[in-house]
């Protein structure tokens, strides 16, 4: 028999607010424990929550973005239960009336149906210490918002998972929203998969997978899961329904104690918090505040730019790339040329440095000014290297380092030999005056290569170029690297 | 000294501002008032931050403007207190200190007030009595073997026996109304909102609301003044739009329309009370009031539809109570689920744990419906019969509660009944609507009986004002208690 595999995402996005969804404290990733928390969002006695708007206008964002309606009306509920990790005992979370709802993903030809958005607040962390062999909860994490995205069960194979996520994470990324880290943990997936024999219109008993903290660790928890099943319903054993623990040592998944014995999570409205409505001039602006996504802009890098696709999707693989791409090529730099920049020098120093294109020291002024100066033939390329990997930890003046380096293209020997060459060709009388004991034909023809070279040259080395020259010696030869 | 303690907030404030008494004289009379009291309204006398403060008060005391500048009051236990303990009443919470400080108690503080303790409650304002708290009963001033009512009954105990001048409740379904009615003290609960919840331990987060207890409708108004206003850290909060209430007693109140609900005068109402606060109507009558009858035909449904929305909340606010975080830990637990249920098997009381399970039993998955999501529709079922009422009339009169103070240790045995007696005043939590407690006579065994008015939404003018009115014209609210004052 043939099987079918039926997968449904739930997917928790970090949002990358500066503070967390119901108090003023950092979100910031890390820190000692329990130093990013105040009585509110460690949930003492008396404190109360307040939304942070910044959350509602991400996930507004976020919703906007995945083609999803957006609920005019909508509602914070409460999600009880005991855990050290979440000190209320309650999440403030969205079951009956969430933000977002009804959405869609396009995905290589295939849409996925997204089911609905919801806001929550994240909970802390318990860590183990198994030399005193206790539990220390770190309350940093809590209350850092979150965005829940539950698709409907559309994927048929963890390509469409990736392919889904990788989307998801890109659109994300644009929309300013979440930085999506899996290894931070700012976006964590739960798979929710079942089998049936293909061609069948039933749903088998799902199992919810957690702790997939990379794509590849969900491409093989889907491939062991769905293997597992197959082999349980052909041994003529049944599938349970339960949530299991992706084991990424062992490569197997195992099933997880839940929480509570009895999962009844007790939702009912958050009193503490107000219903919030959407005005159309609120969801308005922020639509019309929405930034092309990678998608727009690589049609569009190709149609304005002539730019191949794989430089469109080198360009528009992180938002802040793209963005410093765009200013480049605003500031006059050939789009091609900025390409090559940002899919060479750009990406390698940022590589070296393990550094997000966000945190660039290296600004776009400075890099379409080093474009220009090589453009206009005053740099060579291999020279304007140099002066890149010189100004990029500072975002240095690119001229004034040329000038204090004497990097110039005019003291490139090759340029000012190539200058002297034709002023002498072309001033036959002067080089005649000269040899014939003027000395003015002299001052003359150093004006000529000076005025050549736009009076940036060395005088020094004019000079002595053209005395060599008129003395008989050939051109210098030309040298391939830059002047050490 | 002693007829320093007959004044009222108002009066002490300007005598201290005059320079007839200093700060640090009033605070030593009112320390030693509830040290000596045997009423137990104290759960903590913070008798040196009181002294400290009253010193650094009195040197402040040229820049002084507020009326309330150097008075001495007390804070419910469920109002959080920077540095000094709040304990709700509960074993639970140990000797919990907030790092943090109420909004309106901060706000009062900035105004001058200066607080001599925090006062004795139900455990987590859970009950009609202020029987349940962990620190034992509340003796009423007026019997000793009779209850304060609750849940604010210290707080309404310290007023009432001439302890301290005012002092901060919290009303869920009636807890500063009642208190104030069976101690025949002034009350009021604010429109839902209007007063920061801020530091106010939650047991019911829909419907609590911080207010004053008080003399008189002139101090409460005067202590509204101070607290009420929108609190960024409230998300619920707002600005209460009623001007400011102390400039607004005139004592006229021609024109302004009473209603009488019919039902509330039925079955199960002492005749007593009945006739003491329909007297209330005559005295506004007689100062040109007009007075109507009209029905309310939604009183059988107040009280399930309170408890059950009620205890729903509380039993998802109280659960942070769980021994990992502060407060009280039992000891000989072994792992995580026996420290919860040890800490709060151990640590909340019966009437708690009562309310906890009733709570979490209509959430529970399959009884939601039928219990809390029916509540919901009920609650908006009451709130209109309060919007029809309030088309043909300005205020509401009522009883406050259907009978005087009971005995203590009546109530504990048959908590229904207990419930039961809350029939007057929960509905105007549930619909939001600022309620009013005043005394308006005497029983025969010389216990205070109360009326209430109830306005709509932002009417504390109109509230106060009726009742200072009745005040210029009664002096039931002038009447202390025998062993109130110690002369």
């Amino acid at each position: 028999m043939t099987w079918e595999t039926v997968i449904g995402l739930e997917t928790h996005v970090e949002l990358a607010t500066k503070t967390k969804i119901f108090c003023s404290c950092t979100t910031a990733f890390g820190g000692d424990p329990n130093t990013h928390c105040c009585p509110v969002c460690t949930g003492m006695p008396g404190t109360l929550p307040v939304l942070n708007k910044r959350v509602l206008e991400f996930a507004v964002k976020a919703g906007l973005a995945l083609n999803c309606s957006i609920t005019r009306y909508t509602k914070f509920d409460r999600k009880n239960y005991f855990y050290p990790d979440l000190p209320k005992a309650y999440q403030i979370s969205q079951l009956y009336l969430p933000i977002c709802r009804d959405g869609r993903v396009d995905i290589g030809g295939k849409t996925v149906r997204i089911h609905e958005l919801h806001m929550e607040e994240d909970a802390g962390k318990l860590v183990h210490d198994p030399w005193i062999d206790q539990t220390r909860a770190d309350y940093n994490r809590c209350g850092v918002p979150l965005i829940e995205i539950v698709t409907e069960p559309d994927f048929r194979t963890a390509e469409e998972v990736i392919a889904y996520l990788e989307k998801l994470k890109e659109t994300l990324q644009y929309l300013g929203v979440s930085d999506c880290k899996m290894q931070e943990g700012s976006l964590r997936c739960d798979v929710n998969l079942s089998v049936r024999p293909a061609g069948s219109g039933e749903l088998g008993t799902r199992t919810e997978m957690k702790n997939l903290s990379s794509f590849k660790a969900i491409a093989r928890a889907i491939a062991y899961e769905a293997n597992r099943q197959i082999e349980l319903i052909t041994e003529g054993k049944r599938v349970v329904q339960e949530t299991r623990r992706w084991d990424e040592n062992k490569d197997a998944t195992y099933a997880m104690r839940s929480k509570e014995n009895a999962q009844d999570y007790r939702y009912f409205p958050e009193p503490d918090i107000p219903p919030v409505r959407l005005s159309e001039e609120y969801l308005d602006a922020l639509r019309a505040a929405l930034p092309e996504l990678a998608g727009a802009k690589r049609a569009r890098y190709q149609a304005d730019y002539s730019l191949p696709e794989y430089d469109c999707q080198m360009i528009t693989s992180d938002p802040a790339l793209a963005a410093f791409f765009e200013d480049t090529v605003a500031l006059g730099a050939p789009p091609k040329q900025a390409a090559n920049w940002i899919m060479g020098q750009v990406l390698a120093a940022l590589s070296a440095r393990a550094m997000e294109p966000k945190a660039m020291p290296l600004t776009p002024p400075t890099l379409a000014r080093l474009i220009a100066l090589v453009g206009e033939g005053r740099l060579n390329r291999n020279t304007a290297v140099k002066v890149f990997e010189a100004v990029f930890d500072s975002d240095g003046d690119v001229d004034a380092y040329v000038r204090e380096h004497g990097l110039e293209q005019i003291s490139d020997a090759s340029l000012v030999e190539d200058v002297v060459t034709r002023v002498l060709a072309s001033n036959p009388k002067s080089v005649a005056d000269f040899r014939a004991g003027k000395d003015k034909a002299f001052g003359f023809l150093v004006g000529q290569v000076m005025r050549e070279l736009k009076g940036k040259a060395d005088p020094r080395a004019v000079n002595e170029r053209l005395r060599a020259r008129l003395a008989g010696e050939g051109p210098a030869p030309s040298r391939g690297g830059p002047r050490e | 000294m002693n007829e320093l303690r007959t004044l009222t907030a108002l009066e002490l404030g300007a005598a201290i501002r005059r320079g007839d008494v200093s700060i640090p004289e009033v605070t030593v009379l009112a320390l030693n008032a509830a040290e000596s009291a045997p009423h137990n309204a104290f759960i903590t006398l913070a008798g040196a931050e009181a002294m400290r403060r009253a010193e650094e008060l009195q040197k402040g005391l040229g820049d002084a403007s507020s009326p309330l500048y150097g008075v001495p009051m007390a804070i419910k236990d469920n109002i959080c207190t920077r540095g000094i303990r709040t304990s709700c009443a509960s074993k639970i919470l140990g000797d919990f200190r907030p790092p943090y400080e109420a909004a309106a108690s901060a706000k009062l503080a900035a105004a001058g007030a200066l607080s001599v303790g925090k006062t004795n409650m139900d455990e987590f304002a859970m009950g009609s009595t202020t029987e349940t708290s962990f620190y034992g009963p509340v003796k009423n001033p007026w019997d000793l073997s009779r209850a304060p009512g609750g849940s604010s009954g210290g707080s309404a105990a310290a007023v009432a026996s001439r302890t301290c001048w005012y002092a901060l409740g919290s009303d869920t379904g009636g807890s500063i109304r009642q208190p104030a009615s069976y101690c025949g003290v002034t009350g009021v609960k604010p429109t839902y909102g209007t007063v920061s919840r801020y530091g106010l331990i939650a047991y019911a987060s829909s419907l609590d609301q911080i207010g004053p207890l008080a003399r008189d409708a002139a101090d409460c108004a005067a202590v509204l003044d101070v607290i009420q206003g929108r609190d960024p850290r409230d998300g619920t909060s707002l600005d209460g739009r009623y001007g400011h209430l102390l400039e607004g007693l005139t004592g006229d109140v021609r024109g302004l329309k009473i209603g009488l609900p019919v039902d509330c005068f039925g079955d199960g109402l002492d005749g007593e009370v009945r006739r003491a606060v329909l007297a209330v109507a005559d005295v506004l009558k007689s100062r040109g009031a007009e007075v109507v009858e009209l029905p309310f035909p939604v009183m059988e449904y107040v009280v399930p539809t309170y408890y059950i929305i009620a205890a729903a909340e509380a039993s998802s606010n109280l659960s942070r109570f769980d021994g990992v975080k502060y407060g009280w830990r039992a000891e000989g637990y072994d792992g995580l689920t026996d420290l919860y249920n040890k800490t709060r098997t151990q640590g909340f009381g019966m009437e708690v744990k009562r309310r906890i399970l009733l709570g979490t039993f209509v959430l529970s998955s399959g009884y939601y419906d039928a219990y809390y999501r029916k509540a919901l529709q009920v609650k908006a079922v009451i709130k209109e019969a309060f919007d029809r009422a309030f088309e043909s009339c300005d205020l509401l009169l009522t009883p406050v509660a259907p009978a005087t103070a009971p005995r203590l240790g009546e109530s504990l045995s048959d908590p229904l009944k207990m419930y039961l007696s809350d029939v007057y005043t929960v509905s105007v939590n549930l619909a939001g609507l600022p309620g009013l407690s005043m005394p308006c006579g005497f029983d025969l065994s010389g216990l205070p009986i109360g009326a209430q008015l109830i306005g709509p939404h932002f009417g504390e003018g109109r509230l106060l004002n009726a009742a200072h009115a009745f005040q210029l014209d009664t002096d039931y609210h002038k009447r202390a208690p025998k062993g109130g004052i110690t002369a």
